[in-house]
């Protein structure tokens, strides 16, 4: 489905690594780790041929539309954004200043690109289903994606959301849910255990694919099997690491909503470099 | 309840201007929360099935698909019963339309302690203020049936997030046609030189008939229909303050946060403004008949006339 190569996209996605970083370290504050996990996933949706979109038209009505359910990650969905081209990637360093429009969770009045407005747990999936059936109702073959955290799918709204779905068979709907296993105050497993979780969206009329959310080609494939789904909606449980490619952050397991310290940022660029994990 | 002439209930009169506006603007589409015949979007959903959804018992998803409904151009109305919708799903209306200040309706039936015997978990009492409180909402409590139809009409054209309540019961007539209404604009249902009732819903009747009282015994009452609550019309409070220089507000909610705060904040620019206060207080309704529970309440025709003595 991609015009790029896995390994230009592995490349684009150190470039994503790297400005989560920066912009988190240089705000002082935010969710770099939280970030990190969802980065094969975001760049295989916005330059591996997956989401149809045009970052010169951000209100195009024929557009694909991706909306980050888990609102901290907002450092990763800016920076696929600027990279994309949404705005310039300088306006990253602006993350969580006042007056810059890149706000510490998605705002969709100042920042173009962004679908919904998401920092409150949960709420993403039934916002995308709002637009998958305005698509059905007016005859567009526009898709919806929607990532979720696996801490979030604890929500009650986001089982709602998953029951109505599968009832109106709205295949036009993809969801990603990020495991990256850890919530704010430790494992989810131990905190409220989602397992088993494709049993569960089966169950609710989904169809399910599990792979590591890491892995540019099984993402690939993952996006290129949900488009084959016809009446229902597919879920892709990606198996991933909080903190990703930096293995201070991947080695503490939890290393929740805090930057990485200014003195290791140039550390933990080299390994984003080396492709180190 | 009041003693005039009965019209039907002011949710009947939005569910069938809602179908009506519904041959004319495709862009309307309604999400339920499993509650159409009660909120009276039914009418729409026969008429229109393929851009209606029942969502199920499932108030904080119904909120969620309507939000996204509305970022995808849609303009949704929004409906459950007053008290569900509100309190059950208030961070999604928060999160999903008033922060992102989207074009979304939503339609609270069941407003009040006017549902009478279904009892005080399905009255919608703190539903206004709620609404008040998030950024950017306009507010509407229709009194009749009329005037219903015509702030429906004008809830789907304003442009913005929209909170409107209606009732169960029948009301009492108060236009015998459909009034001009302009969103943010009180009607003078009563001029008066003495004092004036600022009333919504229901409490416009009672008011109504609390003028006549008065004016038996010489009092003269100006009665304002303040539909809307926010934005609230405060050139018509400010007169009324410097014209009769008393005010009654009188309303089918909680003491707190709705009309009455409306007014007095506007009131209170306008120097020492004797006010009164009708309300169903800080305490919650029980079962029985829906006049019962208005004099169990204190918010009767009784009461708006005690009131107003209290300030003469």
């Amino acid at each position: 489905m991609s015009e790029r190569s896995t390994q230009e996209l592995q490349e684009i996605a150190k470039k994503i690594r790297k400005n989560i970083l920066a912009a988190t370290t240089e705000a002082g504050s935010g969710h770099p780790s939280s970030s990190l996990s969802g980065v094969e996933v975001a760049t295989m949706l916005y330059f591996g041929g997956v989401l149809r979109h045009d970052p010169k038209r951000p209100e195009w009505p024929d557009r694909d539309r991706f909306i980050l359910s888990k609102g901290h990650a907002a450092p990763l969905l800016y920076s696929v954004l600027a990279e994309a081209g949404y705005f310039s990637t300088d306006d990253l360093l602006t993350l969580r200043k006042f007056g810059s429009p890149l706000e510490g969770h998605p705002n969709m009045r100042r920042l173009p690109g962004v679908e919904a407005s998401t920092g409150s747990l949960g709420q993403g999936l039934s916002i995308g289903i709002g637009h998958a059936l305005a698509a059905k109702v007016d005859g567009k073959d526009y898709r919806v994606f929607v990532m979720q955290g696996d801490g979030e799918t604890q929500e009650g709204q986001v089982w709602e959301a998953k029951m109505f779905a599968g009832n109106q068979q709205l295949d036009n709907l993809t969801l990603i849910i990020d495991r990256n296993r850890y919530q704010q105050t430790g494992k989810v497993v131990e905190i409220e255990d989602l397992d088993p979780l494709a049993d569960k969206l089966t169950s609710f009329k989904w169809e399910v694919t599990e792979i590591d959310g890491h892995e540019m080609d099984q993402v690939s494939k993952a996006f290129d099997w949900a488009r084959g789904v016809s009446g229902k909606p597919q879920a892709i449980l990606a198996s991933t690491k909080k903190g990703r490619g930096v293995s201070f952050l991947e080695k503490e397991g939890n290393y929740h909503g805090k930057p990485v310290p200014k003195e290791e940022l140039e550390k933990a660029f080299k390994e984003i470099e080396a492709g180190l994990s | 309840m009041s003693s005039r002439q009965m019209g039907p209930p002011t949710r009947d009169a939005f569910g069938e201007r809602l179908a009506e506006l519904g041959k004319s603007n495709d862009r309307i589409v309604v999400v339920d929360g499993d509650v159409a015949d009660s909120t009276r979007t039914k009418e729409f959903f026969n008429q229109f099935p393929n851009r209606a959804w029942n969502v199920g018992i499932a108030e904080s998803n119904l909120v969620g698909v309507g939000a996204g409904l509305a970022a995808a151009g849609k303009t949704p109305v929004i409906a459950s019963f007053a008290c569900f919708l509100l309190c059950n799903a208030y961070d999604q209306i928060r999160m999903g339309i008033a922060f992102p200040g989207l074009n979304a309706k939503l339609v609270g039936s069941h407003g009040g302690i006017s549902p009478g015997e279904d009892g005080p978990s399905q009255m919608a009492v703190e539903d206004v203020a709620l609404a008040c409180a998030l950024g950017g909402f306009t507010v509407i409590v229709p009194a009749d049936s009329e005037s219903t139809k015509a702030l429906t009409k004008a809830m789907i054209e304003h442009d913005g997030p929209v909170y409107m309540r209606t009732g169960r019961p029948d009301a009492p007539a108060i236009y015998d046609t459909e009034p001009d209404v302009t969103l943010g604009r009180a009607i003078t249902v009563r001029e008066g030189k003495d004092l004036t009732i600022i009333a919504n819903g229901l409490m416009v009747a009672e008011a109504m008939d609390a003028a006549e009282e008065l004016a038996a015994s010489g009092t003269e009452a100006r009665v304002l229909d303040m539909h809307t609550v926010k934005p609230i019309d405060e050139d018509a409070i400010s007169k009324a303050a410097l014209e009769t220089g008393r005010i009654v507000v009188a309303e089918e909610h909680f003491a707190h946060g709705a009309l009455g705060a409306a007014v007095a904040m506007v009131a209170g620019r306008r120097g020492a403004v004797p006010m009164a206060f009708v309300n169903v207080g800080d305490s919650y309704s029980t079962s029985g008949q829906p006049d019962e529970l208005f004099k169990d309440a204190g918010i009767t025709t009784a009461d708006i006339v005690a009131a107003a003595k209290s300030l003469l």
